[in-house]
């Protein structure tokens, strides 16, 4: 059975100046086998976190387990933990062949045993035939891959990796993404990833924790993250969203009526807020909004169209509705061709349940 | 298919109007490039090649004495010679003493054999007494070193237009009366003492500067900028405040009675009446070059540790390589062309120091470029201090060849 906490933060904080607490009781446990992103805007101390747990920084109170024992004392080279650098961190003067070699060579690996795992490190990343070459004569995802092989090529149980993608191009960061998460499945090893890039967390993570302010907001799955923000933070940061502020009126059930900021009144799933008079921010994915809805929905508007952005596979509306002028839509590319233009007015429904009323921003 | 010339509008072809529009281009380039051309060609390479020429250049003797290199062609070199080289001594003498210009041979001569300045003088100060015919007999009368037949060699030895004599003396070596090559003798034997001595304390200078400049330039690599700010500033320092002033205090700190002194005989290392010696003997000249030249190791060192990500570090340590391995493996190797360049600028400009061994070597402590100066100023034998900084020119480049076959000179950083 996998140990559900082979990485554990207990309650940890962490300040560089004695005055200001970057990480603030972090509690967060890591499953074997897993692969966890830490997700925020820069300066949420999600770094941080992850040069702790590498062991280039201490944690100023707390513990961190790493399978069942304390690592605060272990310094980062007795650690065995596989790391990979924002910059590859390659080191320059070495061959691939020698960089993948260092891990096993201060490990005392004999030679013949060296030559095998480093081939098959390169192999993994499809990169054989690639030993002479040096850091420098590679482009920059070929020393991606060079810098994941590395980080694995010694077997360590756990890898972290700080924005491992930031330098890449889109198509190369993208392909990075699918190839770094097929040998996270196809070697079982735990991954801890840092990134402050939205998709890369969902497409890439089992579980995503999103730090903001030293504290992790959301830990849970992409989906379970997207779908059910618990907090207006969340919501904001991950996916695109609609806010409309207001007050709870009534509350029945699983549904509230929320008076807005702007006299009209809407129906919403109370989250957060959960009693009357209760401040409130509701929030809507764009996509859960249709125009012209068929069947029917509890949420029923006019609003008129402002803006109309062409992105190819959809287009987005900017609706002014119920006294927000930056309401988004997506409209899926489809033949029938709806007539949208600006200055037009269109209906827009959408489900209560869709509509999340989260705490006041 | 032939490609056909393309015109410009005027009718001329393409090529050439694009080369005529270039050929002002290049001219105001070059233009541009030569004061400085000009600047060089006159500080450097004239004055270079004035040493070399003068190094070797030895036509002065035979220019003075013309009748009477012409008159020893015909003498074997063994015995005296017979009257016509003595008849074509006096002719010379004569037309120099008319001349006045007799001086310059007494040096000269003197430099191939000591007691021709005595010899010299006294026969031209008899020369009006000399009778026409047998000048022979008169010669020898005159001073019985024309009688010895090794005067006579040196004479002749003195003749070649070119020669590399003065290259030999540099190694305390000598052409003798047969013109092979020899040591000079035993207790003449100083130049090698003084090349090993410059050598050596170059070497060690370099040492001490690399050991100190090395922790200091990756402090300033590392630190917050507010602090290695303010330490660049402590290195740089120095390079603000004249070289003079800088060995001066150098020689207030280190005399007998100075600072240092007192806190050993404060400490209890030595008493009070047995005052260790820190000046005018090579400690003093250690002490003061490493200060002086360490802050040409800094910046070389400084400029290429700055460049080092300290990510490497972190990574060779998340890989399972102690501080200690991570440090020889991956930062030390990385940091070879600034340490590199540092060495060769210490060595190089350690080497070729002259104002501090000046003031604070002493007789024991000063190095083959005071001796240079010494053959400059003092003893006027320009030729032997050229010899000497032709020499000096040769190590360096020697110096750069060879670390050019071991690190490669593309493996240089200044910066």
């Amino acid at each position: 059975m996998a140990n559900k906490q082979f990485v554990r933060f207990d309650n940890v904080d962490k300040s560089y100046d004695g005055k200001e607490l970057v990480v603030k009781g972090l509690n967060l446990d890591i499953a074997e086998g897993e692969f966890v992103t830490m997700l925020g805007p820069s300066g949420s101390g999600k770094t941080t976190c992850l040069m702790m747990l590498a062991g280039f920084e201490t944690p100023t109170n707390g513990q961190i387990y790493l399978d069942n024992n304390v690592i605060s004392n272990i310094p980062p080279h007795k650690r065995g933990i596989g790391m990979v650098f924002q910059n590859y961190a390659l080191f320059p003067h070495m061959t691939v062949y020698e960089n993948l070699a260092f891990p096993l060579r201060v490990r005392k690996i004999p030679k013949d045993e060296t030559d095998k795992k480093v081939d098959k490190a390169l192999s993994m990343v499809s990169l054989q035939g690639f030993e002479a070459r040096m850091p420098m004569q590679l482009s920059g995802g070929q020393q991606q891959r060079v810098a994941v092989a590395r980080s694995l090529v010694f077997d360590p149980q756990l890898v972290l990796m700080d924005e491992p993608l930031g330098a890449l191009d889109k198509n190369l960061r993208e392909s990075m993404q699918y190839e770094i998460k097929h040998i996270h499945e196809s070697i079982g090893v735990t991954v801890v990833y840092v990134t402050h890039d939205q998709t890369e967390a969902l497409t890439m993570s089992n579980r995503i924790a999103v730090f903001n302010d030293g504290k992790v907001q959301q830990l849970s799955s992409p989906d379970e993250l997207y779908e059910r923000p618990v907090n207006s933070f969340v919501a904001e940061f991950i996916g695109e969203n609609n806010t409309f502020g207001g007050e709870i009126i009534d509350l029945s059930g699983d549904k509230c009526k929320v008076k807005l900021n702007s006299g009209s009144e809407i129906f919403a799933n109370p989250i957060v807020a959960k009693s009357k008079g209760e401040k409130t921010t509701v929030s809507l994915r764009p996509e859960r909004a249709i125009i012209d809805p068929q069947s029917s929905m509890d949420n029923n508007h006019k609003g008129k169209i402002e803006e109309v952005i062409y992105h190819g596979d959809h287009t987005r509306l900017r609706v002014d509705l119920l006294g927000n002028k930056e309401f988004i839509l997506k409209v899926p590319n489809s033949s029938s061709g709806m007539n949208i233009k600006e200055g037009k007015e269109i209906n827009i429904g959408w489900n209560s349940s869709d509509c999340r009323a989260l705490d006041p921003k | 298919m032939s490609k056909e010339q393309i015109l410009s509008s005027d009718g001329i072809p393409l090529e050439q109007s694009l080369k005529k529009a270039e050929r002002k281009n290049k001219l105001k380039a070059v233009l541009l490039v030569a004061p400085l051309f000009l600047f060089l060609l006159i500080i450097y390479v004239f004055p270079i090649g004035d040493m070399l020429f003068r190094s070797v250049d030895d036509r002065m003797i035979t220019k003075m004495l013309p009748n009477t290199f012409k008159a020893m062609e015909k003498w074997d070199g063994r015995d005296l010679p017979d009257e016509p080289v003595y008849k074509a001594i006096y002719d010379d003498l004569k037309y120099l003493k008319e001349n006045k210009t007799y001086g310059k041979i007494i040096a000269r001569l003197n430099y191939e054999k000591s007691g021709f300045s005595s010899l010299i003088k006294k026969t031209v100060r008899k020369l009006n007494k000399v009778e026409e015919g047998n000048y022979k007999e008169q010669f020898i009368k005159i001073h019985k070193r024309w009688g010895q037949p090794e005067y006579l060699v040196a004479l002749r030895n003195a003749a070649p237009n070119w020669s590399y004599a003065k290259y030999l003396k540099g190694i305390d070596m000598k052409f003798d009366q047969d013109k092979n090559i020899t040591l000079v003798e035993e207790d003449r034997r100083i130049y090698k003492i003084l090349w090993f001595r410059t050598v050596n304390v170059a070497f060690w200078v370099t040492v001490f500067c690399f050991i100190l400049a090395y922790p200091i330039s990756h402090l300033l690599a590392t630190l917050p900028m507010k602090y290695s700010n303010l330490l660049m500033i402590c290195v740089l320092l120095p390079f603000w405040t004249s070289l003079l002033v800088r060995t001066s205090s150098w020689m207030v700190l280190l005399q007998q009675q100075g600072p240092i002194n007192d806190l050993i005989v404060w400490l209890g290392l030595a008493t009070d009446d047995n005052r260790p010696e820190l000046m005018y003997n090579v400690i003093g000249t250690f002490v003061a070059m490493t200060q002086i030249l360490l802050p040409f190791m800094v910046l070389p060192l400084y400029s290429v540790m700055k460049t080092i990500s300290p990510s490497l570090m972190r990574a060779g340590k998340s890989l399972g390589g102690t501080p200690l391995v991570s440090f020889v493996k991956i930062y030390f190797p990385l940091t070879i062309p600034g340490i590199g360049a540092g060495c060769l600028l210490v060595f190089i400009l350690a080497i070729g120091y002259y104002i501090t061994p000046a003031l604070v070597g002493g007789a024991s402590g000063s190095l083959i470029s005071n001796t240079i100066a010494y053959h400059m100023k003092s003893s006027l034998d320009w030729a032997f201090a050229s010899a000497l900084g032709t020499m000096l020119l040769i190590g360096v480049l020697a110096i750069y060849w060879v670390y050019n076959k071991l690190v490669g000179i593309d493996n240089i950083k200044l910066g």
